[in-house]
């Protein structure tokens, strides 16, 4: 019992039981479908048993003891007195089946009944009732209820109690963690404020978005209680002669072991096959009830992005000054039948020592663009579609995979958003510093370690080598942010891919870490990628900087240009949006409506129907990139400057 | 870390009392009550009544706890009347052999149930991950008492390479060699359901981690995917996995109830067993506390082991 008894996560509150097309569901899923199979089959023998013409169960007949499977008239044999086990066998298992399905009744009554009201009134109430089912799961399962066999008696109806009192906390604790949830929400309010009493909230309101997760208790405690239940008459505790179910004659059979073993074979089977096909069928009930597994979402991540590309551009001549070389890269995510372009045709090109600028909002696709890079990005449900990413004299997406792993933080590094989630919480700063150096280089931990305290240094955190034995959650975001730095900087990476690694920070850290960034990547002379969504940030440290929207750069130029004459409508929306310190006056657009879905992109302009310029030629066509001169590129027709001449 | 301990013991004072009261209440609900336990079920309502005078039971519930409890902390759980020596006696005898038995499962299904939860979810939705979780499907469904039976019918009867029972005394006679041979086939039984278990927790714990972003970090540092897995992937994972198999030796704790039945192993379940058929109550009490609570006592263990690993959780 235990864990395995409790779903996977309770439902979303408000869910309402099993959609249309769960049953469905369920068969589809080939092992429940299995489960399923099996076990109608032994309900329905089960329930027709009275109808067979089988011989009475408790006939005994010393004649014909212990006759093997086979014999005629005794199709599985008989027993040490001479009873046919065939009938005894089904019998058994009505007898086993209704004794676990009252059990599972009784637990899921008084569980949930304990659930709904420790869940939905809290305060006191809810403390003495969970107090009191903690006290219970103190002990473990199965003890307690030979505990309660002894106080009441071994018979088959108080092993049948003892088995659903030990169950009673599983229902508990998961309705009530349900019911607290749904409790604070607006339609319990509203039917509260409509003077509705407290039962009426609970059993009308509650109590149905509450079933899904009784259902799915009930389904993965059955089995196990007509297991508990069995082997209590296993024990000789649960079920007295002449009565006999599965576990009783289990435990007759146990002393024919030597000698007839068949006796205990055939109804340890029954138990095997009921139970597995209850587990296989609640497994699946759990499946079709908890949408998260099916979506795909709990899938594993692989070490690196698939890549299935069905466009390769041509190797690009090789211009010499470019430190990485991103040409028509195409990344598509594939959740469920949709497919999200996230990045639609992305060219890119980073000069040596220089600062690129990929600016756009949330969803524009910028981020994937740079953990497409380094096959980052996750699969499922990610996929490479296109393009090339050209490094050295290579295109990364061609590479071995162990090729990939030994560019990966030595030749290229990352710096990620949120230093706190994506640093390892158990390791210190310093053994996470060190690693990297030794993934690439072969020095020892110790002289690791001493090169970690030297990049500490390197970051400006004070006092390093104390601060190197520090755990992640012992810093301060700031001083985790520039761990994540000195990590990247670790093996002199000639180029930066920085993901937005000042966002979570606050102003004042935020110019600090900024500084800091810019400092280093010119002393090391390192290649820096450096996105973002916030122009401010972009004129403090970028050289050059490409606009993206909608999974494409429509601008492209140096940031002095970009900011002071951003020559797409997008462009200047956004720099539109950035506040400026002592001018209150300055109107702060928001920009009208929102981006496009990404898997239904509209043709021609993906902005043409947030854009106050549009016409009607822009929502026809594929919109050219085109050159403006100097330097400057724009998806637009009709760009705010002057093309020059 | 000690005062962290310190801490966590003073936080079980509450649950030992609450497990001391549910086991105490066992002897005070039964009909006839404690002055049955002591005589057995065939004593005369005279002697019945005169105990009842002597140990105070005309007392308020709330006394005859205090009392009861008081001998406890004295080291006296009452005297067994179908074994005629004290419980508490008999009780360290047995859990002795338990604590081997269960001990043994603990290491086997730990072992076994990480590794196959590690390996079923770095190939998840592969072969090897079908055929696992297959085998921890039919370990979980499959009734343990049975499964020692069909073991016994394999290895002790038709091939006879170990022994089926006869362990009479733990440390009796045959030394650590015999100990071994007759602990192969009852911890194996013991440890299967649990290694399923921990096989499925192993697996969704690993598949949980695997999208941490500090697994796409390591990545991104260019370690190898054996070093991802092993080392980041795994810590993270065993941090949340330790305490449910600190909540599974509750089922390795219970189950030997009926493996030490099935195999005549000497230990407290199948005293239990015994006790519950003779109705001497006041063996069952004492089997049951000393489970009981060293089940609370694994459970320390483990949040004590998740401490150790977890630095967050020290604070």
């Amino acid at each position: 019992m235990t864990a395995v008894s409790q779903p996977a996560a309770p439902q979303a509150p408000g869910t309402r039981s099993a959609r249309p097309g769960s049953f469905r569901l369920l068969v589809n899923n080939r092992l429940a479908a299995l489960g399923l199979v099996v076990l109608g089959l032994i309900v329905v023998v089960v329930l027709i048993t009275p109808l067979l013409p089988l011989q009475n169960p408790d006939v005994t007949e010393t004649a014909n003891r212990l006759l093997r499977p086979g014999t005629p008239g005794h199709i599985l044999g008989t027993d040490h007195l001479g009873r046919d086990l065939l009938s005894r066998l089904l019998w058994g298992t009505r007898v086993s089946i209704a004794v676990g399905l009252s059990a599972t009744a009784i637990a899921a009554f008084f569980g949930s009944l304990i659930g709904l009201v420790a869940g939905y009134f809290g305060g006191r109430a809810d403390a003495i009732l969970m107090r009191s089912i903690d006290m219970l799961m103190a002990f473990p399962y199965i003890l307690l209820a030979l505990g309660i066999v002894a106080v009441l008696g071994p018979g088959l109806l108080n092993a049948l109690y003892a088995i659903a009192i030990v169950n009673i906390p599983f229902f508990a604790r998961n309705i009530r963690g349900v019911t607290r949830g749904l409790s604070r929400r607006e339609f319990v309010d509203a039917a509260r404020l409509s003077g509705k009493g407290h039962a009426g909230i609970l059993f009308t309101e509650v109590l149905p978005n509450v079933l899904p997760v009784i259902v799915i208790t009930m389904s993965s405690t059955v089995g196990w209680m007509i297991l508990e239940t069995a082997g209590l008459s296993f024990l000789g505790l649960g079920a007295q002669p002449p009565l006999a179910d599965l576990g009783s004659m289990l435990g007759e059979g146990r002393k024919l072991l030597f000698t007839a073993p068949h006796v205990s074979v055939i109804p340890g089977v029954m138990i095997f096959a009921l139970v597995m096909s209850i587990n296989l069928v609640g497994d699946g009930i759990r499946d079709v009830l908890d949408p998260r597994l099916r979506s795909g979402a709990l899938a594993r991540p692989s070490a690196r992005t698939r890549i299935d590309r069905r466009r390769v551009p041509p190797m690009p001549a090789r211009a010499s000054g470019s430190a990485l070389d991103v040409v028509a890269l195409e990344t598509e995510f594939q959740v469920g039948d949709a497919v999200h372009r996230a990045v639609g045709g992305v060219s890119l090109d980073l000069g040596d020592e220089e600062c690129l600028g990929l600016v756009g909002e949330s969803g524009s696709g910028k981020s994937v663009t740079a953990m497409s890079i380094l096959g980052l990005v996750a699969t499922p449900p990610g996929t490479i579609v296109g393009g090339r990413v050209i490094f050295g004299s290579e295109d990364i997406l061609e590479v071995s995979n162990e090729t990939l792993r030994r560019l990966r933080g030595d030749r290229i590094s990352m710096i990620f958003q949120d230093p706190l989630s994506t640093l390892h919480p158990l390791f210190t700063v310093g053994d996470q510093i060190a690693e990297a150096i030794r993934a690439h280089r072969p020095v020892s931990f110790a002289e690791a370690w001493k090169q970690a305290v030297q990049l500490l240094e390197l970051v400006r955190i004070p006092g390093p080598k104390e601060r190197a034995n520090s755990y992640p959650h012992e810093l301060s975001g700031g001083m985790r942010q520039r761990i994540c730095i000195a990590m990247a900087l670790a093996n002199d990476s000639s180029v930066l891919i920085a993901d937005e690694p000042t966002t979570a920070l606050d102003v004042t850290v935020q110019a600090q870490v900024l500084r800091l960034l810019d400092d280093l990547r010119r002393d090391k002379g390192a290649a820096v990628l450096f996105i973002t969504h916030d122009f401010g940030v972009v004129s403090e440290i970028c050289d050059r900087v490409a606009v993206m929207y909608a999974g494409r750069i429509v601008e492209l130029g140096t940031t002095e240009d970009v900011l002071s004459r951003p020559a797409h409508p997008y462009t200047r929306k956004l720099i539109d949006c950035v506040p400026i310190l002592g001018e209150p006056e300055r109107r702060l657009d928001a920009i009208e409506g929102l981006p496009p879905k990404v898997d239904r992109l509209p043709p021609g302009c993906a902005f043409a129907d947030r854009c106050p310029q549009v016409r009607t030629n822009c929502r026809t066509g594929d919109i050219p990139f085109d050159d403006l001169g100097g330097g400057r590129k724009a998806r637009c027709l009709y760009p705010l400057v002057e093309v020059a001449a | 870390m000690l005062a962290y301990i310190l801490k966590r013991l003073a936080a079980l004072v509450p649950i030992l009392i609450g497990l001391t009261i549910i086991v105490f209440l066992m002897l005070a609900l039964i009909p006839g009550g404690t002055a049955v336990a002591i005589l057995g079920p065939l004593a005369s309502p005279e002697n019945i009544a005169k105990v009842n005078k002597e140990l105070g039971l005309d007392q308020p519930l709330i006394d005859q706890y205090l009392t009861w409890m008081g001998n406890l902390l004295h080291g006296d759980m009452g005297r067994s009347y179908s074994l005629k020596r004290p419980v508490i006696d008999e009780v360290f005898e047995r859990f002795s052999a338990t604590l081997i038995l269960a001990g043994t499962s603990l290491v086997l299904c730990s072992f076994f149930g990480l590794l196959a939860g590690i390996v079923s979810a770095v190939r998840q939705f592969g072969w090897t991950d079908r055929i696992v979780t297959f085998f921890v499907l039919i370990g979980i469904s499959t009734p343990s008492f049975w499964l020692g039976l069909l073991l016994i019918m394999l290895f002790a009867v038709d091939l006879r390479w170990l022994p089926a029972s006869g362990m009479y005394e733990v440390y009796g006679g045959g030394g650590l060699g015999d100990l071994l041979r007759h602990l192969i086939l009852p911890s194996i039984t013991l440890a299967v359901v649990a290694t399923g278990v921990i096989a499925r927790l192993t697996r969704a714990a690993m598949l949980e981690v695997l999208r941490q972003d500090y697994i796409r970090t390591a990545r991104a540092k260019g370690l190898t995917e054996r070093r991802v897995i092993y080392r980041h992937a795994f810590k993270a994972a065993l941090v949340t996995v330790i305490p449910l198999i600190g909540v599974q030796t509750g089922l390795v704790l219970g189950g030997a109830v009926y493996i030490e039945t099935v195999f005549q192993w000497p230990g407290i379940g199948r005293m239990l067993v015994d006790a519950i058929s003779t109705r001497d109550i006041l063996l069952v009490q004492g089997g049951v506390l000393v489970l009981a609570v060293s089940y609370v006592l694994f459970n320390l263990l483990a949040d004590i082991i998740q401490t150790v690993l977890d630095p967050r959780l020290k604070s």
